[in-house]
């Protein structure tokens, strides 16, 4: 055994899930774009916390309401480290990537007016275009969008001819990384061309952060969001990460307890951040158990996690252009790639559809994703209905790989002989 | 039981060849529908003639199960008094959601779409089998409602 396989080894041994059978089969878990599984760490973190140190936070003073203040607080500034953020108060928990998309949206859009422009990207996932659009609805603004090339990359010379990014931008939200095409985005030239016109960047780096070391400064952007289940996490738990002066610029979201400096019945004043945009009892378990997915990715680093899956993104490439019926989607190299694979699979001139090739392979225990993956516009743009994903994560192994396209070509001539 | 048991031949030939494919003149009402989950598609028209459903016809994206189970239905409903075609329906969606557990008494007027039995296994499926079916009930209260008279216009409904 060679030393990177003793340490996956020992990774996998952490994640007893993975020890599963499914339908009799090993289980071949390729679906982490959708959710991670969680190593014995973090549920035992959520455990601990629940059975030795449960208490609300910050408004109980008793010594138990210390610990888990104490615990909430200690994650945010182990997420903190994490993304490079400058103070552990530009952490604003939310209840998942969703929710800090939503708060990004609901703050920055107070003062949007008709003519303003609000600018996304055909890849993104619906959490950040639905929010958007609801903006555009409710303030009169107008959403545009980036599109692609052929290869699967942001087409930033159309951009800059149909002069997308002008006077009259004030947002522009796009994603660090495709759920989709795995595509990263140079994010921190398009927050240049924004920033140059005044406009506020938003990064849903919901699929970058888990898989990539993350820099928030480097990535460009004003507000990045991300959420806990995808990272090891447990579910239930979000980030937004902001600058700070621009959090203390923004008004409140959600109003309630914790929010609030002071209220009276003629009306109240608001915490600073990041208290100010978490009203009510704050997801604390979930907090403590993302501080612990947090320290996970780092006692395995980040860097070989991400060396890792480009490995394996790289045999994974290989094996899928060598299955006959297998078209990817998105970029065909590793190349500014990471490994969430989406394809279609023919027999012939036949189409499969992505729930028949999902359903066949479930049944020889492995997970994959069929559907639009939550980005029905970038299908649409695509000319496609729907797709099948793989993606890998830091447990993954070449096996998996191997049972992927095994389990594809087994598939593509089930359907092939019978249609 | 196996994933490739829920492929059935008969699933397979509806699948292969869909009967009854392509929207139709004339209809009393139009609907579409979709999966919201997988974004599997059904554009639906419904033409009653007294209490007969006279015609059914569709353009379907999706899945075999979702594409076969519509193509199944259509042939079973068409020239059946509305009601009889409720009862099937309902008789139907009783047997997606019932695990899997046939009651003996539904094979015979279910005929073809006894092969989707093994699709109750699979509650992930069961929305796909059921797609058709929903978006037909839903055309031909519609149609009910608006009297059943023939126009040449659809009534749009978002699903
Ligand atoms: C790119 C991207 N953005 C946003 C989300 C939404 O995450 P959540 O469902 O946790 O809010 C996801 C995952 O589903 C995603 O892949």
């Amino acid at each position: 055994m060679t030393a990177q396989s003793d340490a996956l080894a020992a990774v996998r041994a952490d994640f007893p899930i993975l020890a599963r059978e499914v339908n009799s089969e090993p289980l071949t878990y390729l679906d982490s774009a959708n959710t991670s599984h969680k190593p014995r760490q973090v549920v035992d973190a959520v455990a601990e916390h629940y059975l030795r140190h449960n208490a609300n936070v910050a408004r109980a003073m008793h010594t138990l309401g210390a610990e888990a203040t104490a615990a909430f607080e200690g994650a945010r500034e182990k997420v903190a480290r994490f993304v490079g953020a400058a103070q552990p108060a530009e952490i604003v928990f939310t209840k998942n990537a969703s929710e800090a998309l939503n708060l990004a949206a609901h703050t920055l859009g107070a003062g949007l007016r008709p003519g303003d422009e609000i600018v996304t990207t055909v890849m993104e996932h619906h959490s950040n275009i639905v929010p958007w659009q609801l903006l555009a609805e409710r303030s009169g603004a107008t959403l545009r969008w980036f599109d692609i090339t052929a290869d699967g990359r942001l087409d930033l010379e159309k951009a800059r001819a149909e002069n997308l990014i002008n006077e009259r931008t004030k947002i522009v939200t796009l994603a660090w990384v495709s759920n989709v095409l795995g595509t990263v985005n140079p994010t921190a030239e398009v927050a240049a061309a924004a920033h140059g016109v005044g406009a506020t960047v938003v990064v849903d780096a919901s699929q970058g952060v888990p898989h990539l070391p993350t820099d928030v400064a480097a990535l460009g952007a004003d507000l990045v969001a991300f959420t806990g289940h995808k990272m090891l996490g447990p579910t239930g738990i979000g980030v937004l990460w902001g600058r700070y002066d621009l959090l203390a610029a923004l008004p409140p979201f959600l109003g309630g307890g914790e929010m609030i400096e002071v209220v009276r019945m003629a009306g109240s004043t608001y915490a600073p951040p990041p208290h100010r945009f978490e009203a009510g009892t704050p997801p604390i378990a979930q907090a403590v158990g993302l501080g612990a997915a947090v320290e996970y990715l780092e006692g395995v680093g980040i860097a070989a996690v991400a060396a890792h899956e480009h490995l394996l993104t790289e045999y994974a490439l290989q094996r899928l252009h060598a299955t006959a019926g297998v078209q990817i989607l998105g970029p065909q190299t590793t190349q500014d790639r990471t490994g969430a694979i989406s394809f279609t699979l023919a027999a012939g001139d036949l189409e499969i559809h992505p729930h028949d090739l999902m359903q066949l392979l479930d049944g020889r225990g492995i997970a994959v994703r069929g559907g639009h993956h939550c980005a029905r516009p970038l299908h649409e743009r695509l000319g496609i209905q729907a797709s099948t994903r793989a993606s890998v994560y830091l447990y993954n192994t070449r096996a998996d790989i191997d049972r992927l396209a095994d389990g594809l070509a087994y598939v593509r001539d089930f359907f092939g002989r019978r249609l | 039981m196996n994933a490739e048991d829920l492929y059935q031949e008969i699933i397979l030939d509806h699948y292969r060849a869909k009967h009854h494919s392509g929207l139709r003149e004339p209809y009393a009402c139009q609907v579409s529908h979709v999966n919201p989950t997988c974004g599997d598609e059904i554009e639906l028209r419904v033409n009653l003639d007294g209490g007969v459903v006279a015609d059914v016809s569709y353009l379907a994206r999706g899945c075999s199960i979702s594409q076969a189970s519509a193509s199944v239905m259509s042939d079973l409903v068409i020239g059946k008094t509305v009601e009889a075609a409720f009862g099937l329906s309902d008789e139907f969606t009783e047997l997606m959601h019932s695990r899997g557990d046939l009651q003996p008494q539904w094979e015979d007027e279910l005929e073809d779409a006894v092969a989707f039995i093994g699709v109750a296994k699979f509650p992930a499926r069961v929305k796909c089998a059921l797609l058709g079916w929903s978006a037909f009930k839903d055309a031909a209260l519609q149609a009910l409602e608006s009297g059943t008279a023939t126009a040449t216009k659809g009534v749009p409904h978002a699903g």
